[in-house]
């Protein structure tokens, strides 16, 4: 479970996370939406330690982040896997080898225990045969997989996705959601999703939570954005004629 | 280590021979009619490579080839987050991505600097076998034979391990640092070109003030 308690951050003097208050629970996948500039991605990077919050807690399994020393935040850097906007493969290695570099840096497995773990996850993102090739040998969805089995491979207890969907087709994006999801709940892991995509927010939204001028706005389920009266909440998420088609159709 | 120094053998070679040639010929210009012994020719190619020439002007093309090639690299690496995510696996990113670089470049540079010493002597020779700069390559050969002072060579390596040190820690800190994307990665390999010549330049002042 990841708890983030009254978290400010603020760059030159301008506020752009305001009294973060969120819970987000193990084995469930918990969204973060909000338009562009609403500050959820710099609440992620809060969260993953590359920025410094100017004030507030984030508490991993009750252990506060932000106060611990670096060596205790290596040790909960180990339980985190992240999967970035843009990928962030290793351009000079193959995807075995930027699967395999978490294990080569931190564990003491032989060679064989991790050749055995990178086919172990790169067959679970169904990427069997991919092994020998460059980041820029493969599509974007393959790369996401890569991502999400790099993220994985050292099992973390906590997995951050920043805009999985982003630049993905609308097939190869329910795929790498449900892949998220499946992951999630058969790791039992605290997930967090920092996301635009509505589809995702439908699909595998357990919580989400609505970010609007750095502060929550909303919180709900997934289901329950459906049925929302706020109204900046559904300013963002009815914005397409698609979603507000459905909404109207609901009622 | 092989793009700093197998990689870079090619070039110094080239310029270092070239150099050498050129400093025979003028050399060999301001001497005529003057009692200096044509000899002296030999010892001024060498020592003036061993001093200044080679670790200088390599330093310099290394700032270019090798500096620009570095920050660039960590650059690519910064913009497109791949920094950050070695920083949330918990990797100690500065002695991972930069320390191996600064260790390569200052063991590769001096061997860099010796080869391109020979090179530059070997331009000198041919020269010399040219016949047309008015010193045979007896001559010359006579003057390479003249003692080596060991305390030039210790103010080669200096120099050496100086602008080795110099050329990547400054290229790895604009590449490491860069903001701003495409555009960012492009100015600080600017950067890194120019404040690596600059110091190089200062430190090339300073070390020949203090030691010579």
């Amino acid at each position: 479970m990841i708890q983030v308690k009254d978290l400010n951050k603020s760059f030159n003097g301008n506020e752009v996370l305001k009294r973060i208050n969120i819970t987000m629970n193990e084995g469930k996948c918990n969204l973060i939406i909000g338009k562009s500039g609403a500050g959820k991605t710099v609440l992620i990077k809060c969260m993953v330690g590359l920025f410094e919050p100017t004030e507030g807690q984030i508490l991993y399994d009750g252990r506060d982040f932000v106060t611990m020393s670096e060596k205790e935040r290596k040790q909960i850097r180990l339980e985190m896997g992240m999967l970035f906007q843009g990928n962030a493969l290793f351009d000079s290695m193959t995807v075995e080898d930027n699967v395999r570099f978490p294990l080569e840096m931190f564990t003491s497995m032989t060679k064989k225990e991790k050749q055995e773990r990178v086919d172990e996850v790169l067959s679970r993102v169904n990427l069997k045969g991919a092994h020998k090739k460059f980041p820029s040998e493969i599509s974007g969805g393959m790369m996401k997989r890569v991502g999400i089995a790099r993220a994985i491979v050292q099992k973390p207890r906590y997995l951050f996705c920043d805009e999985p969907n982003s630049g993905l087709d609308p097939i190869t994006s329910i795929v790498i959601d449900e892949l998220i999801q499946e992951i999630t709940q058969d790791l039992n892991i605290t997930t967090v999703i920092n996301t635009h995509d509505m589809n995702s927010v439908m699909g595998i939204g357990d919580k989400v939570i609505y970010i609007h001028e750095g502060e929550v706005h909303w919180e709900g389920s997934g289901k329950e954005v459906m049925t929302s009266k706020e109204i900046e909440l559904n300013n963002f998420v009815f914005a397409s004629k698609f979603w507000k088609t459905i909404k109207e159709d609901q009622k | 280590m092989n793009l700093i120094g197998v990689g870079s053998v090619g070039i110094i070679s080239i310029m270092t021979l070239f150099i050498g040639a050129v400093t025979s010929v003028q050399f060999a210009y301001q001497l005529q009619g003057n009692l200096i012994p044509m000899w002296y020719i030999g010892i001024i190619v060498r020592d003036s490579l061993m001093l200044e020439l080679a670790p200088t002007l390599s330093a310099l093309l290394l700032a270019g080839k090798v500096g620009s090639n570095i920050s660039s690299e960590l650059g690519t690496m910064r913009i497109s987050e791949q920094i950050d995510a070695m920083k949330i696996m918990g990797v100690n990113t500065t002695s991972y991505l930069i320390g191996p670089k600064v260790l390569a470049s200052v063991l590769v540079m001096p061997l860099l600097i010796v080869f391109g010493v020979s090179f530059g002597i070997f331009g000198g020779l041919l020269v010399a076998l040219g016949g047309t700069s008015g010193f045979t390559a007896t001559e010359y050969i006579r003057g390479l034979q003249d003692p080596i002072k060991d305390f030039d060579t210790i103010v080669m390596f200096i120099k050496s391990v100086s602008f080795a040190f110099i050329i990547t820690s400054i290229s790895a800190y604009q590449g490491f640092h860069t903001t701003g994307g495409v555009v960012g990665v492009g100015k600080a390999s600017t950067r890194a070109v120019v404040y690596s010549s600059i110091v190089v330049i200062i430190a090339d002042f300073l070390i020949a003030a203090l030691l010579l």
